[in-house]
């Protein structure tokens, strides 16, 4: 019946009127500013609107510039120090909570490990200004361990995602299957669960290193004079005159996002 | 999506019998889940205890607090008393920033569902081989870094900007469009900052859709629009209810979108709030606009989990 109908039918079903434009509209609204963002950091003159000729005259800058490059280590450091952590626990936390029978608390775990997702980041940067304020006149402390920390906590949710979904999608036979061979809990976990849980993992620090990479607010708040980050430093640069230098390191960071991510959909679709 | 995962499936139920080997697996398991939880509630839900209490203490003369109970933080938020009289009034300041705020919202999302929706029908209706293409170039903006792209809408439209310049020299405008620090600024940078939030879970709904429903309709004489809305629209439903929450939340409590786009004059409840702990120097009062703009996220996401709850009820 429904195969004579769509013989007759003299139009297609799925169509829309408008919508494909809107869809294409919308793609190009994504990227033009983006794409425009990029070839400024090219331009050879001062200006971010008129053209003047291609030249790499603003990365040169940028990278001569020592506020630049520092912001820029300390943005590494931190996002790898937060990503590792967050990795760390929250592969551990996700071991924990997947492939049970639910127990007494499970609800609040899950609330807790969401919990970075839901509130707005001005207000847990607030609370961490708080918080940290009070420790730094307890004692004293100033360095970059508060940044790491809060970094740390808003990156788990992220990294325990990616690392449950594929906790999940595994197969107990085989832990099972070593277990009943002799391994030990600890030799059936790091011959059998870690390598197959391993895509998870990358996934996992990936997301979280671009998420600590790429954090403003709660950084802008959290941190103590003289510890901008990348991020940061070009929010206050903002205030400024704008020259391309602003672009090229733009660029640069967007490169390295667009970078990662694809590292992170080959690690997810791998297994698949 | 994910952020929105928080209901504990309806089947499970707590353990009732466990055997000496199961207490120990579970204690194996809170033994791996409590550090995270630890660096959790230290460094994300314990500060929040802190800052319900800071609301409360009087404000320090160079800003943090002097450890002193009061109300005048709350009252502060929707009242002001004049420096010469003493007498009492609203503090339109506030208010019409919180207004502002929650108007800017609900427009950046309606414009999200409307760009949004099409997108993700556009995108679930393509042939399979392309539809991760599509949905790779929806996910690359989106982990791109917020600034950036609020950066990039801002080169756009700046009075130097790409637009102005264009229309300029075509002759169209004399001078250039003032479009920066207007709420328009804001929104539309919102709009263009949060669309992948709404596109995503609007096609997870949108990919499971069943076309022979629509299919279905249409063989039953419905239009085109009549199909549209009682069949495709109640169908991924869902999705959209979640891009609303996910794209209303973050806009609510938006920081770097209204700061660069709006400038000062503009300001929304993220930017009042950081003003109280920079040149406001009043930490309780930015302690209870924090509250208040977690109270309304957290009414808005109770409306949503309850909304779903109902839904999952009807259909069994």
């Amino acid at each position: 019946m429904a195969r004579g109908a769509r013989l007759r039918r003299p139009f297609s079903i799925k169509r829309q009127p408008g919508f494909t434009a809107i869809a294409l509209f919308c793609f190009f609204a994504l990227y033009a500013p983006i794409i425009v963002l990029v070839v400024y950091s090219f331009n050879s003159g001062n200006s971010i609107a008129v053209w003047e000729g291609f030249s790499w005259r603003w990365y040169r800058s940028a990278w001569e510039n020592d506020l630049v490059i520092e912001a820029a280590t300390r943005s590494l450091i931190i996002a790898l120090c937060a990503s590792l952590a967050a990795t760390t626990l929250a592969t551990m936390a996700a071991l924990g909570t997947t492939r049970t029978r639910p127990y007494r608390g499970l609800t609040v775990v899950y609330a807790l490990i969401n919990q970075p997702l839901m509130v707005p980041e001005i207000v847990t940067g607030v609370a961490l200004l708080i918080f940290f304020a009070l420790i730094k006149v307890a004692t004293g402390y100033t360095g970059l361990l508060y940044l790491i920390t809060a970094h740390t906590a808003f990156c788990i949710p992220f990294a325990y995602l990616p690392i449950r979904a594929r906790l999940e999608g595994m197969d107990l036979a085989l832990e099972t299957a070593a277990a009943d061979l002799y391994a030990t809990p600890w030799r059936a976990f790091r011959r059998v669960t870690l390598p197959l849980l391993w895509p998870g993992i990358m996934a996992g620090g990936v997301l979280a290193f671009v998420i600590s990479l790429d954090d403003v607010v709660i950084t802008e708040l959290v941190k103590s004079a003289g510890q901008e980050t990348l991020p940061t430093y070009m929010l206050g640069q903002l205030r400024r005159v704008i020259t391309p230098e602003i672009n090229a390191i733009s660029s640069v960071l967007l490169a390295i996002s667009v970078l990662i991510v694809s590292v992170f959909f080959a690690f997810s679709r791998k297994g698949d | 999506m994910a952020a929105l995962d928080l209901e504990p499936d309806p089947d499970r139920r707590p353990l009732t019998i466990a055997s000496t080997a199961e207490r120990g697996a579970i204690r194996r398991r809170w033994f791996l889940t409590a550090p995270a939880l630890l660096v959790l509630i230290l460094a994300a839900s314990g500060p929040l205890l802190i800052v319900l209490a800071y609301s409360f203490l009087k404000a320090g003369a160079y800003g943090g607090v002097v450890w002193e109970f009061s109300g005048e933080a709350w009252f502060k938020v929707v009242f002001q008393r004049d420096i010469f009289d003493g007498t009492m009034s609203y503090a339109d300041a506030h208010l019409s920033i919180l207004w502002r705020s929650i108007k800017l919202s609900f427009l950046t999302t309606i414009l999200a569902v409307a760009l949004g929706f099409p997108t993700a029908y556009f995108i679930a209706t393509r042939p399979p081989r392309t539809r991760n293409l599509w949905m790779f170039l929806i996910t690359i903006p989106f982990w791109t870094n917020l600034l950036i792209r609020t950066f990039a809408i801002m080169e756009v439209i700046r009075n130097e900007g790409i637009v102005n310049t264009v229309l300029m020299s075509l002759g169209i405008i004399d001078e250039p469009i003032q479009m920066m620090y207007t709420n328009f600024a804001i929104a539309l940078g919102m709009v263009y900052v949060y669309l992948p939030l709404m596109v995503l879970p609007i096609y997870a709904s949108m990919e499971k859709l069943d076309f022979r429903l629509v299919e279905a309709g249409y063989d039953l004489y419905a239009t085109r629009i009549r199909v549209f809305t009682r069949v495709i629209i109640p169908l991924v439903k869902p999705g959209i209810v979640a891009g609303f929450i996910l794209v209303f939340i973050p806009a609510l409590g938006a920081y770097v979108t209204p700061r660069i786009l709006g400038g000062g004059k503009n300001m929304m409840l993220g930017n009042l709030i950081e003003l109280q702990f920079g040149q406001g120097r009043n930490w309780p009062l930015g302690a209870a606009l924090s509250i208040t703009l977690l109270a309304i996220v957290m009414i808005a996401l109770i409306v949503y989990v309850r909304g779903t709850r109902r839904a999952a009820g009807d259909h069994g």
